[in-house]
């Protein structure tokens, strides 16, 4: 990406948000965190609207959203978690290329349904890599800081071909309740029998301290047939972890690349994007392949 | 080498073995593979404690009855790249190390340094890595109440392992000295100075500059 000397002034940053894209893969071993957008299926479309690479760097806002300035004239998307739009006040439509003018505001305001709200600018958000990204890895502190106010971003040049879709079909988040699709973990084996059925039964809630590392639930105690202590081991992105408090935890992008806590279940990639959409609050069930 | 290969969701394969020098010889025999374009699709190879996770396969039954083919060659002692790290021994919490390997706090430091570590995994940070090197009797046991704030470049010991933090963070682990040495540089390539198989010579000395 190369600047355009276009920028983007941050009125109100939000309660989170931070510059995502693809993140860090193929670096776990380091203990590199996979890093990247939370609602990937969110991030492409919020790209292809604007007709951006889907990875193209972007702004991920959490539930309160975000206020930006432009100084020049670019094309913008807001995906993901739905919330109000406006333009200079004015209503835009969400989830729709929208064109914002030279020192126009864009607002997204708060979510009324999901989490994150992704906004894509045509040419993409510039802004330094690390380690061949712009993604800000809230575990590691590695990319840039989340947004605060008066920041300013850069704007990408466009490359290549501009084709926007006016229209791109999406799953909305979910709104209340979520069920997401489960693989065997590596260590299903260390459930009891009535702990796999509790799996594929029970009913949990997303606590409030779930955040880009995990989302963690709260419900019936999952039980196991072993307590061993194990040596720590790699864990790939939507692992299950059961605590020795019965609660579970699940995955997210900026997960620690290694664990000691047995993985019962992996998380189908499709539903991670409703893991990052799912309130506090959210009624999770599993559905077990 | 006996493996025993479990599924990690729909792209993954956690491939458990015996100890760490088979977690480090697979580790080679993957990575020598894939020089020759095997599985061109594996996005992470991430070793544990006593596991190698493959991740980012097409097809992981696939690659689990490949697996199971292998002959995998043992790694020689002397294969991992040397580093060597300047450590000054006056850590904190000598003394409790001292107490329980039934030693004095001086000694410490000379047993620590005369021991070779192998760098088994990376975790918890980008950069910490997590070396084996304490035998069974060196084994230590965490802090009761872990510190709120260790300083980077802190050598610390805790279980079997030996860590040094790259940068400023909570840590249970036993102190034992300081090292001046850069574990993690984003603008190095590599930016973790310790990988996994690296062998690691600590190096006594009087001082060391603050990082």
């Amino acid at each position: 990406m190369t600047g355009t000397g276009r920028r983007i002034i941050v009125r109100r940053p939000g309660a989170l948000t931070t510059v995502q894209d693809g993140g860090r893969p193929g670096l776990a071993h380091l203990g590199v965190p996979r890093s990247g957008a939370l609602d990937r299926a969110a991030h492409a479309r919020a790209n292809r609207l604007v007709g951006n690479a889907p990875s193209m760097p972007v702004l991920e806002t959490t539930l309160d959203g975000v206020s930006l300035r432009f100084t020049a004239g670019a094309v913008v998307a807001v995906t993901g978690a739905v919330a109000p739009v406006h333009i200079d006040g004015r209503p835009a439509g969400w989830s729709e290329p929208l064109p914002v003018g030279a020192g126009q505001t864009l607002e997204v305001g708060r979510a009324v349904r999901g989490v994150r709200s992704y906004v894509a600018v045509g040419g993409g958000v510039l802004v330094p890599s690390v380690l061949g990204s712009s993604s800000r890895d809230v575990l590691s502190g590695l990319g840039p800081a989340p947004l605060a106010a008066g920041d300013e971003l850069g704007i990408g040049a466009h490359h290549g071909r501009f084709v926007p879709v006016d229209l791109a079909p999406y799953p909305l988040p979910p709104d209340g309740t979520a069920e997401l699709v489960l693989w065997p973990g590596p260590r299903h084996d260390w459930l009891s029998d009535a702990g796999a059925a509790t799996l594929a039964a029970g009913r949990w809630t997303v606590s409030p301290d779930s955040n880009r590392v995990a989302l963690r639930l709260v419900g019936p105690p999952v039980q196991r047939s072993r307590h061993d202590e194990l040596p720590s081991e790699g864990i790939v992105l939507g692992s299950v972890q059961s605590l020795p408090d019965g609660g579970l935890v699940v995955f997210l992008a900026d997960h620690p690349t290694t664990g000691g806590y047995p993985v019962v279940a992996v998380v189908d990639p499709p539903s991670l994007d409703a893991c990052a959409q799912a309130r506090p609050g959210t009624v999770v069930s599993f559905r077990l392949r | 080498m006996m493996m025993q290969i479990r599924p990690a969701g729909p792209t993954a394969l956690l491939v458990e073995l015996a100890d760490l020098d088979e977690v480090l010889a697979l580790s080679a025999e993957v990575a020598r593979r894939r020089a020759g374009g095997w599985a061109p699709e594996l996005v992470d190879v991430v070793p544990g404690g006593r596991t190698l996770l493959l991740d980012g396969l097409a097809d992981p039954a696939a690659v689990a009855d490949q697996l199971a083919g292998w002959t995998v060659p043992p790694v020689p002692a002397t294969a991992g790249e040397l580093v060597e790290i300047a450590c000054c021994y006056d850590g904190p919490d000598l003394a409790d190390v001292a107490e329980q390997w039934g030693t004095t706090p001086e000694e410490v430091g000379q047993r620590h340094a005369s021991m070779p570590h192998t760098v088994a995994f990376c975790g918890f940070s980008p950069g910490f890595a997590y070396l084996a090197g304490l035998d069974a009797a060196h084994a230590v046991s965490r802090r009761r109440t872990p510190r709120t704030m260790v300083p980077a470049g802190s050598v610390a010991v805790g279980g079997p392992y030996t860590g040094i933090y790259p940068r400023p963070s909570p840590g249970g682990w036993q102190l034992i000295g300081r090292t001046d040495a850069v574990l993690w540089d984003t603008d190095r390539d590599p930016a973790a100075l310790l990988r996994p198989g690296c062998r690691v010579r600590f190096v006594p000395v009087s001082s060391v500059e603050q990082p």
